[in-house]
């Protein structure tokens, strides 16, 4: 096809795309217009049913809590894939240095390990009162440790995230948003994930039953997932081969 | 449509161009960063703060890191 032809077939569909998308954009409505009846009818009904101060966690952690429980065993799935494919292919035991040169980056970074971890547990924690919660804070959390490679030492990092418990953590996660689940039938006689704890005081964190449960469960999963990943990418890039 | 919000959704449009506009995969994987950070702008604007923390911590945080230690092995290789 000559470069002219090519041109032209472009300029033909752009044109016709560029037409359609106009088109579609004067019947979309009016910008900042909510529609969702669905969403007016939860920020009213969440409080009251659910004790939580924020919506988003109990639509997370109780009115489509199934569908969280699908991201969390995709996201174990997902972690369960990468250490089978990448723990089987390494071999050498060989480590190579990777000592932190400037002094500045050093102490930045490692000053900032903690209260990095210390706000990643409090957005995890207060998932369902304020904005944030166990995936947000989980990933902070992780990344809190990944400072300790990226300004320290990766042995540093190896040392602050034994293996054997990253793995009980990660599946203690996932398992027990299963059995709060499976409770909801047992203990509650109900449906699966119905709520079966004490409510508690609205804007306390002793609040929201189940969501507060599944909020912390699913905090410590993704934690664990994310701090795995990183643990696999990191010894796959530091073993010599 | 107020002010603010022009200025966040022009940045995004923005922060795409740059990522798309960077070559090089190191400096694609940084500015795909800093893109995400003109995301949280908007989220944060749009009055969606539980969105906007799960677009920092994944946009700053874990998805550079996996980038950036396949780009390293990579260079490895070479």
């Amino acid at each position: 096809m000559s470069p002219r032809v090519r041109l032209g077939l472009f300029g033909v569909s752009a044109a016709v795309l560029a037409c359609l998308f106009v088109w579609a954009l004067t019947g979309l409505p009016q910008f900042g217009a909510f529609q969702g009846e669905y969403g007016r009818i939860l920020n009213s009904a969440a409080g009251p049913e659910r004790h939580v101060t924020n919506v988003v966690s109990a639509v997370t952690f109780d009115y489509r809590g199934f569908d969280t429980l699908g991201e969390e065993v995709l996201l174990f799935t997902a972690v369960m894939a990468v250490a089978l494919l990448l723990r089987e292919a390494r071999s050498g035991d060989e480590r190579r240095a990777d000592a932190v040169r400037s002094d500045v980056v050093r102490a930045v970074g490692l000053f900032a390990v903690g209260p990095t971890v210390v706000m990643g547990l409090y957005v995890a924690a207060h998932g369902y009162l304020t904005p944030g919660g166990g995936f947000q804070g989980g990933v902070a959390t992780a990344s809190g440790l990944v400072l300790l490679y990226a300004a320290g030492r990766y042995r540093a990092y190896r040392a602050a995230s034994p293996k054997t418990l990253i793995d009980f953590a990660e599946g203690t996660g996932v398992g027990t948003y299963v059995v709060v689940g499976l409770a909801g039938i047992v203990v509650g006689g109900s449906a699966f994930l119905e709520n079966v704890v004490e409510l508690g005081v609205k804007g306390t964190l002793a609040s929201g039953g189940t969501i507060a449960i599944l909020n912390a469960v699913s905090g410590l999963a993704v934690a664990s997932a994310c701090v795995l990943i990183f643990h696999e990418f990191l010894e796959e890039l530091m073993t010599a081969k | 449509m107020i002010p603010l919000q022009v200025v966040a959704i022009v940045l995004v449009g923005l922060g795409g161009l740059a990522v798309v506009a960077a070559r090089d995969p190191l400096r694609q994987a940084l500015v795909l960063g800093v893109y995400g950070l003109t995301l949280v702008i908007l989220f944060v604007v749009l009055q969606a703060p539980d969105v906007a923390l799960s677009e920092l911590v994944v946009s700053t945080v874990a998805f550079p890191f996996i980038l950036f230690t396949a780009l390293a092995k990579m260079r490895d290789r070479e």
